[in-house]
């Protein structure tokens, strides 16, 4: 930690938050919001005289409340920073000066209160995105107690209990009477591998945390009593198996099966009951304190970064990789990097290890000090553009600038065009080409897949990032759906040009989908809405035109919703059957009569 | 720029592509399900399909070799791999179109596997119906692909680190150690994370910090 502090090439900034994100791989531009401190963090020598002067006490988060701080406050000894910090909605000093008792204790004079906060832009070429976790609060399993009994614990709440530096000084004693506990309970999985409370998933690391703690407690009180309730003990790492040896050696009672109540008795002890699933009985042990192994939830702020960078999620919150196996730090957007509990749960070893990864993966990618863009970007046929801005108004990177009134033609910068094709799909005058999907392209594929037996067909459009990938995580994980999905592959659902949806069913297409990111999730920022306005659009014209709408389908996938994909196709599938060859006909022949509609009123 | 419009013009319509197919069998992978033999066959009667094979495995170094060697023979110009997604061994096959220089932008993949013999396991006759169809779409595709070149532009030499815990540390510390800056961003008043809160750490059993 303290290298961080004085390394030359790390600029810290604490008491900060990402608050927006632009530009590109190689090159972002972020903007930071810094909080003021009130204390000068370089000037501060961490003297402790203004602590000492504060009048307002109030419980200490670092140590979970089970101790208190002061207004003006260091969050704990080896804080790097090592300076202080005012909590301003606490203190009693600023705005009128009331207190400003340390500001009068402070010799190097360092704390002010007219510190603002600041907004600061930061330009870099990568982004590892290292956000950690949030310690599941198991108030809602209710029947456990926590808060209702002072003698339950968090797991995070005992390591406090017994760390030197912690509430007690690391003596081992109950909240309520601050005497020894003759017997203590740790119940697992709270908040972890449950459907209705907490996360499904195994939070990875309370079962080796429980051992260790344990071992903790024999080997300086052997005479306490100690009981483990587990579901099962996952101890498969490296070295876990021997250390849950040894605490079996040392006497700890592991019993399978947890809990179903608690209940508090006399001198503030609990008694639970469980139904022990080696033996088949149920059980009361009665134990001076309790501590519940929360599991690991996702950081609350990941939804916000998310958005901002352009990132995916799984749908236990946490981020999701390019790829499990041969990119697992790496973002499906370019140039950002995952490390530690932010991509899922995992312990101090693993999050050191996916970090030593992530910084890899980000200097193989910077160490050239150029980066090659993709050059998957549109461009404007000038002979074509009528100046009417559509395109530059889509654009989610304003990438193409246009001047209506002065009518010169539309021009992209193509260092800003990420390629999501919205420009080419919604330009009313075939006047962009999106290179490397160009409308003639896709049309190509189209007519091709229509060539034999039109009517059985499902032509799926899906989007690079989410719906084609979630299409790959069905296959991935071996789910069946119909065999007569045909998909097309875009950069984004943006860029499904109308024209695309006429042709597929000029050729016989029974039924269509369109595909891509959840709302937030788009990989374009918010390309996908102009997907849904344009869906919606042509459904219009569909019903107009006496086509049923509903054989246009739109659907947001994610790149993790494998299950979600191939459950649609059949969904597709069942709408398709409801779909006859006289339907089908009688679709073409409306659409070649709009077509020769159309011909003839541009020729008229 | 230059180089774009003349290769246009050789793709024009007096230009006739040299398509080479060719169907990986991905081991079993994709084999077992889907009859890549027959896949191969029908291809070679598609327009401007030159060579049309079945391969073991397209990305290992003899597959790469085989479809390297042909582009030579058979002055092959644009290169469909009916395989695995593009998601996964695109790179690698525009690797391999660029050092048998041919533009990489010239390739199309099929994706024979995660899409098909991975999702129709028990109707191998449907799914080798759809792997010709996907074929057929992406020679269709291919035959208008376009040469594209890559741009190169500055990249800022920093990496800012979302987060001060261990994780965030490690990341921050392996970069400035191997000369990048680092700009780290932690939202509490000192890093360090849910790990400063803990006691002693497995297996070392000492302080966390």
């Amino acid at each position: 930690m303290t290298d961080v502090g004085r390394h030359p090439r790390i600029k810290l900034h604490t008491l900060t938050e990402v608050v927006d994100v632009k530009g590109y791989v190689g090159n972002f531009q972020v903007k930071l919001l810094k909080k003021a401190r009130y204390v000068d963090e370089k000037e501060c020598t961490f003297c402790g005289d203004c602590v000492e002067v504060c009048p307002v006490v109030r419980p200490d988060e670092f140590n979970l409340g089970l101790s208190s701080r002061r207004a003006i406050y260091s969050p704990f000894p080896q804080a790097v920073p090592a300076s202080y910090v005012v909590n301003i909605n606490e203190c009693l000093g600023h705005n009128p000066s009331v207190c400003a008792k340390c500001v009068e204790a402070c010799e190097k004079k360092c704390i002010n209160f007219h510190m603002s906060d600041e907004e600061i832009v930061e330009k870099v070429g990568s982004i590892i995105v290292a956000t950690g976790f949030a310690p599941y609060d198991p108030k809602e399993v209710d029947e456990y107690g926590y808060t209702r009994f002072e003698n339950v614990l968090t797991s995070l709440e005992f390591e406090r209990l017994v760390n030197a530096g912690g509430p007690s000084q690391g003596k081992l004693i109950r909240p309520t009477d601050m005497k020894p506990p003759k017997s203590i309970g740790f119940i697992q999985c709270v908040g972890s591998r449950s459907a209705i409370k907490g996360g499904e998933y195994c939070s990875n690391t309370c079962c080796m945390n429980t051992i260790k703690s344990t071992l903790v407690i024999k080997e300086h009180s052997p005479d306490i009593e100690v009981k483990v309730f587990h579901i099962d003990i996952r101890a498969f790492g490296k070295g876990f198996e021997e250390l849950y040896k040894r605490s079996r050696r040392l006497g700890v009672k592991y019993i399978r099966g947890l809990p179903g109540t608690a209940e508090e008795i006399e001198n503030k002890s609990l008694r639970i009951a469980i139904e022990n699933t080696v033996t088949g009985k149920i059980e009361f042990h009665e134990l001076d304190m309790l501590v519940l192994a929360i599991g690991i939830r996702p950081e609350k702020g990941n939804r916000k970064l998310q958005e901002m960078l352009g990132l995916q999620m799984t749908p236990d919150g946490f981020f999701l990789e390019a790829h499990p196996k041969l990119q697992p730090v790496d973002a499906a957007t370019r140039g950002i990097f995952f490390a530690g509990c932010a991509e899922s749960p995992k312990d101090i070893r693993d999050s050191v290890t996916q970090a030593s990864a992530a910084a890899a993966r980000a200097i193989r990618l910077m160490h050239k000090g150029e980066i090659v863009t993709e050059p998957i970007t549109s461009e404007i046929i000038i002979e074509k553009c009528t100046s009417c801005g559509k395109c530059a108004e889509v654009c989610p990177y304003n990438a193409i600038t246009v001047d209506k009134n002065k009518k010169t033609p539309a021009s992209v910068n193509s260092a800003a065009c990420a390629g999501c094709g919205t420009c080419a799909a919604e330009c009313p005058f075939d006047a962009i080409t999106m290179n490397h999907f160009t409308d003639d392209q896709i049309i190509n594929q189209i007519d091709a897949m229509f060539e034999n037996k039109p009517d059985t067909k499902i032509l799926v459009f899906a989007c690079n990032w989410c719906s084609y990938a979630g299409a790959d995580y069905a296959g991935v994980s071996r789910l069946q759906y119909p065999s007569n999905v045909r998909l097309i592959r875009t950069m984004c659902s943006g860029r499904v040009d109308e024209k695309f949806i006429w042709e597929g069913f000029e050729r016989g297409a029974p039924v269509i989908l369109v595909s891509g990111c959840h709302f937030g999730d788009c990989h374009y920022i918010d390309a996908n809405h102009w997907t849904e306005k344009r869906i919606h659009k042509v459904r219009n014209k569909m019903e107009k035109l006496g086509i049923r709408p509903e054989r246009l389908q739109l659907k947001w996938i994610s790149a993790a919703e494998g299950i979600i994909f191939a459950k649609f196709m059949g969904t597709m599938e069942a709408l398709r059957q409801q779909v006859s060859q006289e339907e089908i006909n009688e679709t073409i022949e409306i659409l070649k009569n709009r077509k020769r509609k159309m011909i003839d009123k541009n020729t008229a | 720029m230059e180089a774009i419009s003349a290769l246009n013009t050789s793709a024009g319509e007096a230009f006739k592509p040299r398509i080479g197919v060719y169907v990986c069998h991905c081991g079993l992978n994709i084999a077992q399900t889907v009859d890549c033999r027959k896949v191969a066959q029908l291809s070679t009667e598609l327009d401007s399909v030159v060579v049309s094979k079945n391969i073991d495995y397209a990305c290992s170094e003899p597959g790469q070799q085989e479809i390297r060697d042909d582009i030579k023979e058979h002055g092959l110009d644009r290169i469909v791999i009916a395989s695995c997604s593009p998601r996964l061994h695109e790179p690698t096959f525009r690797q391999m179109m660029q050092s048998a220089g041919l533009n990489p932008f010239l390739l199309e993949m099929a994706n024979l596997r995660e899409q098909c013999s991975w999702v129709h396991i028990n109707e191998p006759e449907a799914a080798t119906e759809k792997a010709f169809d996907l074929v057929k779409m992406a020679v269709s595709r291919v035959s208008l692909l376009k040469p594209l070149y890559p741009e190169t532009l500055p990249l800022t030499k920093r990496t800012l680190v979302i987060g001060g815990g261990v994780a965030g540390i490690q990341a921050a510390l392996d970069l400035a150690d191997n000369g990048y800056e680092v700009v780290m961003v932690e939202k509490n008043p000192s890093i360090g994370g849910v790990m400063a809160q803990l006691d002693k750490t497995f297996p070392t059993m000492d302080c966390s910090i």
